[in-house]
């Protein structure tokens, strides 16, 4: 028997559904990340928050970049935050007062900032088009196109910004050696 | 039928939502890891609004996704030398808040 279009009771289809799921799996995840005092969790729930933010690139129609966003953010950037943290964690820090001083006028200017977005968004006339269901998967091809068209530049520039990022962090990261911290000392 | 998924604010909505979380946390929060997964959600956040924007947009088809994927290429970037940073900064001082990278105030 085939599902009904618009689910009876409640008249949003099912990729409504499937959005708010998204969305509220989302939003709850980031405010795990922000608010949780112990930071290993903050680290799991960032997880938590990128791949469901995949699902809804996948919702989008945009499946190169869900892949991605689980190659690049979740199997390495979260890996590399994890293990900054295990390197970082020591036994007074992580517990007590998670939080600056200044976090009364930190959330106040969040919820400035989230009121201003959605007046915006609501107000602007964005010319676009309306699905019936969810936007149609373009293929990587228009992808293509863009990134190796107009954005040839840009495309370059990254690959070599991502050599200077890797040679970087290497040269930050690496232990001094003995004897040119004796020599720095004397 | 879709009654939501099938326009573009409620993603631009959800973006802001997520934007605003993510700046909040980086005002916020004392530990300098967790100032660097606030960034991750705010350059997360305008993803999705590209993306959204992308395939909403028809004379911005693909160019979405093209911003979006240069962005993720970026912030692999940003968290590398962010956390190398945090990690040499943890090998002189031994504490990883940023309220306590005080030397060049005293």
């Amino acid at each position: 028997m085939p599902l009904p279009d618009v689910i009876p009771f409640i008249g949003l289809g099912w990729s409504d559904v499937l959005f708010l799921m998204l969305s509220g799996v989302v939003l709850a995840a980031a405010f795990a990340v922000v608010f949780s005092r112990d930071i290993i969790k903050s680290g799991l729930f960032l997880i938590l928050t990128l791949g469901a933010l995949a699902g809804i690139y996948v919702m989008l129609g945009a499946a190169i970049v869900a892949g991605a966003q689980v190659l690049v953010y979740i199997g390495a950037i979260s890996v590399l935050i994890l293990f900054a943290i295990m390197l970082t964690q020591t036994k007074v820090a992580p517990m007590k007062l998670a939080f600056q001083t200044q976090v009364a006028p930190a959330a106040l200017a969040a919820v400035l900032l989230a009121v201003l977005f959605g007046l915006a968004f609501g107000s602007t006339n964005w010319g676009s088009t309306v699905f019936t269901d969810t936007p149609a998967a373009t293929g990587t091809a228009p992808v293509a196109a863009a990134l190796f068209g107009p954005y040839l530049l840009a495309f370059e520039i990254a690959s070599v910004l991502i050599l200077a990022a890797v040679i970087g962090g290497l040269y930050l990261a690496m232990e001094p050696k003995a004897d040119e911290v004796s020599e720095e000392l004397q | 039928m879709s009654q939501i998924a099938g326009h573009l604010e409620p993603y631009l909505v959800l973006s802001g939502m997520l934007f605003a979380i993510g700046s909040f946390g980086f005002l916020a929060r004392r530990n300098a890891i967790s100032m660097l997964m606030s960034i991750e959600l705010m350059l997360n956040a305008v993803n999705l609004a590209a993306l959204a924007l992308g395939a909403f947009i028809p004379s911005l088809a693909g160019q979405g996704a093209a911003f979006a994927l240069l962005i993720i290429a970026v912030a692999a970037a940003e968290a590398t030398v962010g956390l190398a940073i945090v990690i040499a900064i943890f090998r002189n001082r031994k504490t990883p808040l940023v309220d306590e990278y005080d030397t060049m105030r005293q």
